[in-house]
């Protein structure tokens, strides 16, 4: 909170305070400090036990090179077992791409129609609305992605199969759209009215104040939205291994189908014998996973304190 | 709010507490997804049997199930291959002793779509195609020109890499190496069949069980010189179909009680019909109410 | 609306009236109200095919029997119970512990402390994990090192920890609009930080925090990948009697049903996405209508 407070809380009433109140009162500052640091125990939680399962692996069998630069994910051969990631993180960083493509425009198109230009009942409906597509289950996307737009894709670029970067990255766009809408409609909201109010008397037109003064002015917050979307589409699951097609290709276009590393361990991890190397491998993608999600929150993080350092 | 909180938690607790089993017997059955159609049939049909017996069944693969059995968290493998040495030192030191029971037989079709005009394959055609270092990419080089498909490209559908299917697909037609890198490794047999149907240009594999009206099932040469073989039922039990494996239902030691009886009426004719039904070859001919 | 005091000064201000620039205005405005629509499209067309193509399979029968002949008919009673199961069971975990985080940062913490730094960057990321790595981890946590097995009570641990920073951010959120002057004024009387807390800034925030729950009931309602190898089954013959049992969900259950079981009419599918989906939509209507009652009703 931004405020500090101006009186001291509970000291007023007797001398030394230390009354049944007083200890009630301590014993609920403790309570709800435990609570309040419980998002980092799970967090902390979380590497543990992914690392915990995937760290012998890392430690005694992994090559690095092999992982990183390989495409060969062949954790079950019976000739060699290979664990190479690299189609998988090509995969994955193309339809994240694809999803970015479709999702920033329309968000950011968006987020400046619902801050700037819209009012009243169109405003709060287009924001309704816009919610309503952030709820609308993973599994349930994939399953349009496999039903309804694989077919479409066949007929209308006449390619062999509609399971693909584009189908994947299409969805993954209106799943991660929602979010970047709402978190750049608040980085316009947050561009003080005195900016918009100062350039429109200067007889600037609304497009122009937008341009020149508000989308500067929230750049960080634009660009924060950005990663955090780019975040959810590089994380997503259920609906990139139903769209996606599955298949280990390092893509060359939009048309090639491609293996996402979320899905991999959603496709594997159930069958795998626990212990094993393959269960390991996929823990070490786990990891993985974990680390990028982690890095770009991090900088979205720190993007967002830019602007309020500033 | 916090008050209600408490209370709903103490009745969850009481319930839980209350309420260990249930009233019937249960019996956990987990393996195999080649085998969780039928087990889910078989579990729902003896329901009628046997009102006071649940069982419970759940996929994740031969391994899995296996795995379950040996940690003693099930009571019912299902497995669509035989149990590995690995596994059997591993029962041994737990002090598991599993016993194996052949339930039917699954022939593995090698699907097209239905305008596929493809006459019949051989094992060899196949390994070029899945094998690692393919080169049989395009329809036209097995003869046929595939209307519908565009570019004649070949699309490969094959299943996640520790499915047991996958695995007996390797051993019978690749020869233990490995697949080609780019196939579809799709989740279900059900969804290799549901793309095969929906994409002229795909082959994929899976369970006879899993036929459809939408697409075609190949006679299968096993080399160049003896004729080609359709999965049926009598082909997969005479062994003259060359993709054919036993299906299994591994126990700890003779089963006993409930599970035996269960397993009993799973090989008699009622349980056989139902798995003749699902698709798959029964262990002998029996007669089944249309 | 908030805009309205730029739009009189615009009016007031003898500019030259510029027919370009209202022009290029106009087509700006255009081109966005466009972008915002495209981003409407899908919804109205999801729901719409959905409607279209599972509206055949829905009944009462639907809803209330167990699936049929090898889950290619009859209904999805198990599937839709074990999701209000997995839901209400996270519910219990999160909401205590979420609302207790949110009132530690808002009416505690300060703000500029290196730790309600750290709470808050935990709380992002929380909330950036993959879900396939919330899963991974809830198999190696609470499946295999507490020992629950895969059970009711570790998918929906699973689900709480995933769903935890929607409870904690909107539940800061409504804490924080509760103005600072009704705290200090209960200070005032001498009333200990907790004693204002329960009975002034909690009742006030009430709402707000209802409507984070809700939200997280529908985000929790709808996943599959952290449930997958946690708790929920191919298919139970029987409904789950405690925690401690396996359970199906909706959300598998449509995965299941179009990945691995054959010959199932198309409208079966649909009809559980329609439900899933159904059920989502009414909650987060429940959470959207709460809010502008909310507004409404605003004393400060």
């Amino acid at each position: 909170m931004e405020h500090a407070p101006s009186v001291q809380p509970g000291l007023t009433a007797s001398g030394d305070g230390r009354n049944r109140d007083w200890y009630i009162d301590q014993f609920f500052r403790l309570l709800m400090f435990v609570c309040g640091i419980s998002a980092i125990v799970f967090v902390l939680g979380i590497f543990i036990f992914v690392f915990k399962e995937g760290a012998g692996f890392i430690v005694h069998q992994l090559e690095w090179a092999e992982f990183f630069l390989s495409p060969k994910w062949r954790p079950t051969s019976a000739i060699h077992a290979t664990y190479g990631t690299l189609a998988m993180v090509a995969g994955t960083a193309a339809v994240t791409l694809i999803a970015m493509a479709v999702a920033l425009p329309f968000s950011f198109g968006a987020a400046i129609f619902i801050a700037e230009f819209a009012q009243g009942k169109t405003r709060e409906w287009l924001k309704v609305t816009i919610e309503l597509l952030a709820a609308i289950p993973s599994v349930v996307w994939g399953f349009i992605g496999l039903m309804i737009i694989n077919p479409l894709i066949i007929e209308l670029f006449d390619v062999p199969i509609g399971l693909n970067v584009l189908n994947a990255g299409l969805i993954l766009g209106l799943m991660a759209a929602p979010i970047i809408t709402s978190i750049a409609e608040d980085a316009l909201k947050a561009v003080p009215d005195t900016y918009r109010e100062a350039a429109e008397a200067l007889g600037a037109t609304r497009w122009q104040v937008i341009y020149q003064v508000v989308l500067p002015a929230a750049k960080n917050g634009l660009l924060s939205a950005a990663l955090l979307g780019v975040g959810r589409a590089f994380g997503e699951t259920m609906a990139v291994l139903m769209a996606s097609g599955h298949a280990l290709v390092i893509p060359g276009s939009v048309f090639d189908s491609i293996r996402a590393l979320t899905a991999t361990i959603a496709a594997e991890l159930g069958e795998t014998p626990v212990g094993s190397d393959h269960y390991q491998a996929l823990f070490a993608i786990g990891i993985f996973l974990f680390s990028i999600t982690f890095f770009i929150n991090m900088i979205a993080d720190l993007v967002v304190r830019g602007i309020r350092n500033q | 709010m916090k008050r209600q909180n408490r209370v709903l938690l103490l009745a969850v607790a009481t319930w839980a507490v209350s309420h260990p089993l249930g009233a019937t017997v249960m019996i956990q059955n987990k393996g195999s997804d080649t085998l969780v159609n039928v087990a889910q049939s078989l579990a729902e049909a003896y329901r009628q049997v046997q009102p006071e017996v649940a069982i419970a069944v759940t996929g994740g693969g031969s391994g899995t199930g296996i795995a379950a059995m040996i940690n003693g968290t099930v009571h019912i493998a299902n497995a669509s291959r035989v149990i590995e040495e690995k596994e059997s030192r591993m029962a041994a030191k737990n002090g598991v002793h599993p016993r194996e029971l052949i339930i039917g037989y699954d022939a593995l079709g090698v699907f097209v779509h239905k305008n596929n005009p493809l006459a019949e394959i051989s094992l060899a055609q196949l390994a070029r195609m899945y094998g690692d270092g393919a080169d049989i990419k395009q329809w036209p080089q097995l003869g046929v020109q595939v209307p519908g498909c565009q570019k004649q490209k070949i699309i490969l559908l094959s299943r996640q890499n520790n499915s047991g299917t996958y695995e007996y697909f390797r051993e019978a037609v690749l020869k233990k190496n490995d697949f080609l890198l780019g196939t579809h490794d799709m989740h279900g047999s059900k969804d290799v069949v549901d793309l095969v149907s929906k994409t002229p240009c795909a082959i994929g594999y899976s369970g006879m069980a899993y036929a459809s009206k939408t697409t075609r099932m190949l006679p299968i040469k096993r080399d160049a010189h003896t004729p080609a073989v359709a999965p049926t039922v009598s082909s997969a039990v005479d062994k003259s179909y060359p993709i054919s494996r036993p299906l299994f239902m591994y126990t700890n030691g003779e089963p006993s009680g409930a599970i035996k009886a269960y397993l009993d009426w799973v090989i008699s004719p009622a349980g056989q019909c139902l798995v003749g039904k699902k698709g798959y070859a029964p262990v002998r001919a029996v007669h089944c109410p249309p | 609306m908030e805009h309205a005091s730029a739009h009189t000064l615009a009016h007031f201000q003898a500019q030259p009236i510029n027919r370009h620039n209202q022009q290029v205005q106009r087509l700006f405005m255009i081109l966005f109200g466009c972008m915002a629509a495209l981003l409407v499209i899908p919804v109205v067309l999801i729901i719409f095919i959905l409607v279209q193509k599972g509206a055949p399979a829905l009944s009462w029968a639907f809803l209330t029997t167990f699936p049929s002949n090898g889950m290619t008919a009859g209904g999805i009673l198990p599937a839709l119970l074990g999701t209000i199961w997995l839901v209400a069971v996270s519910l219990l975990a999160s909401v205590p512990l979420g609302v207790a985080a949110a009132i530690y940062l808002s009416e505690y913490a300060r703000q500029d402390h290196w730790l309600t730094r750290m709470i808050n960057l935990a709380t992002i990321n929380l909330a950036g994990v993959p879900s396939i790595v919330h899963a991974s981890s809830g198999w190696g946590a609470f499946v295999a090192f507490f020992r629950l097995g895969t059970s009711i009570l570790a998918a929906s641990l699973t689900l709480a920890v995933m769903t935890l920073p929607v409870v904690i951010v909107s539940s800061w959120e409504s804490l924080q609009a509760v103005p600072q002057a009704f705290r200090e004024a209960c200070w005032n009387m001498g009333a200990t930080r907790w004693q204002t807390i329960r009975h002034v800034v909690l009742p006030n925030a009430l709402t707000g925090i209802l409507t984070g729950i809700i939200l997280q009931v529908s985000r929790a309602a709808g996943e599959t990948a952290p449930i997958m190898f946690t708790g929920a089954a191919f298919f139970l013959p029987y409904l789950p009697t405690s925690i401690m049992d396996q359970t199906m969900a909706l959300a598998l259950h449509l995965f299941t049903i179009t990945t691995q079981v054959p010959e199932v009419p198309e409208e079966i599918p649909f009809g559980v996405a329609l439900v899933l989906f159904g059920i989502v939509l009414l909650i987060n209507s429940c959470s959207i209508a709460l809010r502008m009652y909310l507004r409404s009703k605003k004393k400060w």
